[in-house]
């Protein structure tokens, strides 16, 4: 016992001693948390929106009008030619061209039906979609809108069917991604941190050459593993705690379930994490390889949680993958117990499947190091 | 010069003869991009979902079965009453339930309206969001045939056309973004590592004390890996092109060249932070600590920039991946030349010359 409490506390001068990488292990991650939060989402707002109007009429113009009055589009230009319009939509100046033919408001009159020209740039194809529906709405309701203004007599009206459709967002009325995101980045800032001190540990005393002291000294090879660990967790949840504490005085998250039970899956998962830093740190020879892995595996880990783009819409082999993803389960805790406040019963499944991660790969960065060449 | 090739040689030998780290180098990108190519999309697919039937008429079943057929949803379970609605979402087995009210088809027939509520888990806000429209979208659908035989007066019909990615596919979003990541991160982690390396191992040292000239020996260390990075550029972009078949509408010459532009840039990025850290630990945790989430979230590669609060849509200008995405997406997507991307390319190689100089007046000749 006492000597892994010596193996900690060397640990532990050696990161507060190192002061080049203190700012980057506390200032760093809360700063990006602070800032990247408000950076993720999908909503699509602010189009940058062109149109061409060859009709110049009363019912063009209240047509641009409408669009101009949504929220959701910035009617930008005015172009003159179809050309003009299609470079700007070329260099990215403008994402929809609202093109209005000519004889318009005559054919509306006349023929009662009339085409409207919409090029929407779709190389994000699902914003394309939302954005194909948020025109769609803007035309109909002007349908509506003409449809009183312009009625005759000799027209009878039939009244169509509609379904009602009404959107309810339950835990998050107000469709607030931030509520969503805080934690969710906290947990893969405090993942990065914690995978790349001890994914470079052991093998940073490999290098200088400091390992082969230790290895020398009657030391256990599970004591200066623990001895190894603990510090960084320590590390991990203190900064989980501070980025809890941002999260709930900056963007007021809501924290509805029990406070506790996150502690423990927290602390569960952290040792999954070390485990897998001190297992890549143990196969490696130089930091570099060993950055190099951690690397490749956080990228996967990160793009494949379900935290930026949903899990199920991937194809069935990948979600398999995500099986091993331990950020997976953390952001599907999260969401579960700080958001819709589901108890320890809910969560089992996770729990068990982390902590049996946990065993696993600390089983395994025990075993893999070895105290002889 | 003949030094100087001397120098280059040695540096390449020092990459070629460890193997592993080479393997690393190449097998790693080419993993990612395969993976990440086929299962990030922000569309919405096989998304389960429950169902509160109040009424079990022909309408509502004919509804139920437009939306299993779709693509989009399968239905995981029927639910009875609104009370069990909260505790299969605190289970996390569907993402939605729809809510059809009682009498659903009377209503329609008798007051030609009837109501669907759409419930959605908003935990992730969102998913939730995209799947109410998709669902919207089908029910308008559905309200479409209905009305058929009734003739709208007065009405402006949309002709859309989506271009330059006309069956909304994901992947043409995706892997310009993913390319753009793995060159950056790949390139700024592998210069600041190896500069770095050699000041933490004591051999900066000997190389200082050479008749080689700082920056003769920086150039030196970096060229092996601009050569390194090209080459993953080019099965990155073969990949792309043969695997997930993005079409190359405009010159691949051009694109060539902007890449090698924007490795430069990641490059000097590396020798920069190369500079102000004394250790590899610190050299790595800035250039993936550091780069790694903002390059991902502020680069448009998942999350449309001009969606996000004013700061922010500021702020992503500094970050270079921005204009390298915007650029391939031009020559790649839309097929366009350098009359219409000069800015961006420009911007890069602005960033590029101040990474430069930056790291030429940080370079310290001696060792503290």
């Amino acid at each position: 016992m006492k000597t892994i409490l010596y193996i900690i506390q060397k640990e532990f001068k050696q990161i507060f001693r190192n002061k080049g990488m203190l700012p980057i292990i506390f200032v760093l991650p809360l700063l990006q948390l602070v800032i990247l939060s408000n950076a993720a989402t999908f909503e699509v707002k602010n189009i940058k929106f062109g149109y061409i109007d060859n009709d110049h009429t009363s019912t063009s113009r209240s047509l641009i009008e409408k669009f101009n009055a949504s929220t959701y589009f910035d009617v930008l230009t005015d172009f003159p030619s179809e050309a003009l319009a299609s470079s700007a939509m070329l260099n990215g100046e403008v994402d929809v061209i609202l093109e209005i033919p000519h004889y318009f408001e005559r054919d509306l009159q006349k023929e009662k039906y009339t085409n409207l020209g919409v090029t929407i740039n779709a190389i994000d194809g699902a914003a394309a979609g939302v954005v194909n529906v948020y025109i769609s709405q803007i035309v109909q309701s002007y349908n509506q809108h003409i449809k009183v203004g312009l009625l005759q007599p000799s027209d009878k009206l039939v009244q169509p069917i509609s379904i009602d459709t009404i959107p309810l967002f339950w835990y998050n009325e107000t469709l607030n991604y931030k509520t969503f995101m805080v934690p969710g980045i906290l947990v893969l800032l405090v993942t990065m941190i914690t995978l790349f001190l001890s994914g470079m540990n052991i093998v940073r005393e490999k290098e200088i050459g400091t390992l082969e002291q230790i290895n020398v000294t009657p030391i256990k090879k599970s004591q200066f593993i623990i001895g190894k660990l603990f510090p960084f967790w320590v590390l991990g949840m203190g900064l989980l705690t501070i980025g809890l504490i941002i999260a709930k005085l900056i963007f007021d998250v809501p924290m509805v379930g029990s406070l506790p039970l996150m502690y423990v899956y927290t602390s569960i998962y952290i040792l999954v994490v070390l485990g897998i830093g001190l297992f890549i740190s143990n196969f490696t020879e130089t930091q570099q390889q060993a950055m190099f892995i951690a690397w490749f595996f956080t990228v996967i880990f990160i793009l494949m949680s379900g935290l930026f783009t949903p899990i199920e819409s991937m194809p069935k082999w990948a979600q398999m993958i995500t099986e091993f993803n331990p950020i997976k389960y953390f952001v599907e805790v999260m969401r579960m117990v700080m958001l819709k406040g589901s108890g320890l019963m809910d969560i089992l499944p996770q729990l068990t499947k982390t902590l049996i991660y946990a065993l696993v790969m600390n089983g395994l960065a025990v075993w893999s190091y070895k105290k002889t060449n | 010069m003949k030094r100087f090739i001397g120098f280059i040689k040695k540096e390449f030998y020092h990459i070629f003869r460890d193997r592993r780290s080479l393997f690393i180098l190449f097998g790693m990108p080419i993993a990612q991009i395969l993976l990440f190519g086929f299962a990030i999309t922000n569309e919405i697919n096989n998304v389960d979902i429950a169902i509160l039937d109040h009424s079990k008429d022909a309408t509502t079943k004919e509804i139920i079965n437009k939306i299993s057929a779709s693509k989009y949803f399968s239905i995981k379970q029927m639910v009875t009453r609104e009370t069990e609605i909260a505790s299969v979402f605190e289970k996390g087995h569907v993402k939605a339930v729809l809510n059809f009210e009682k009498d659903f088809s009377k209503n329609l027939i008798k007051d030609h309206k009837a109501t669907v509520q759409i419930i959605t888990d908003a935990t992730d806000p969102n998913t939730a969001n995209t799947i109410s429209n998709y669902v919207n979208a089908i029910l308008q659908q559905y309200q479409k045939e209905l009305n058929k035989d009734i003739t709208i007066v007065y009405q402006i019909v949309p002709q859309t056309r989506m271009v330059y990615n006309s069956e909304l596919k994901s992947v043409y979003m995706f892997v310009p973004g993913v390319m753009t990541i793995i060159l950056m991160l790949v390139s700024a982690m592998m210069t600041s590592i190896s500069i770095t390396r050699e000041k933490e191992l004591g051999t900066m040292e000997i190389l200082l004390v050479s008749p080689l000239k700082p920056f003769q020996v920086i150039i030196g260390k970096v060229f092996p890996y601009i050569f390194l990075s090209i080459i993953n550029a080019v099965v990155i972009v073969m990949l792309s092109i043969f695997i997930f078949k993005m079409p190359v509408q405009g010159s691949l010459f051009l694109l060539a060249l902007e890449s090698i532009l924007f490795i430069i840039s990641a490059l000097a990025l590396g020798i920069l932070i190369s500079t102000i850290s004394a250790t590899q630990q610190t050299a790595m945790m800035i250039s993936l600590m550091g780069l790694m989430l903002p390059v991902i979230l502020l680069s448009g590669f998942i999350f449309p920039i001009s969606s996000m609060p004013l700061p922010l849509q500021v702020i992503s200008n500094i970050i270079p991946a921005k204009w390298f995405i915007i650029i391939i997406k031009g020559i790649m997507l839309k097929g366009v030349g350098l009359q219409f991307i000069w800015k961006e390319t420009l911007i890069l190689l602005g960033m590029t010359i101040f990474f430069i100089a930056l790291s030429v007046k940080k370079y310290k000749i001696r060792l503290e």
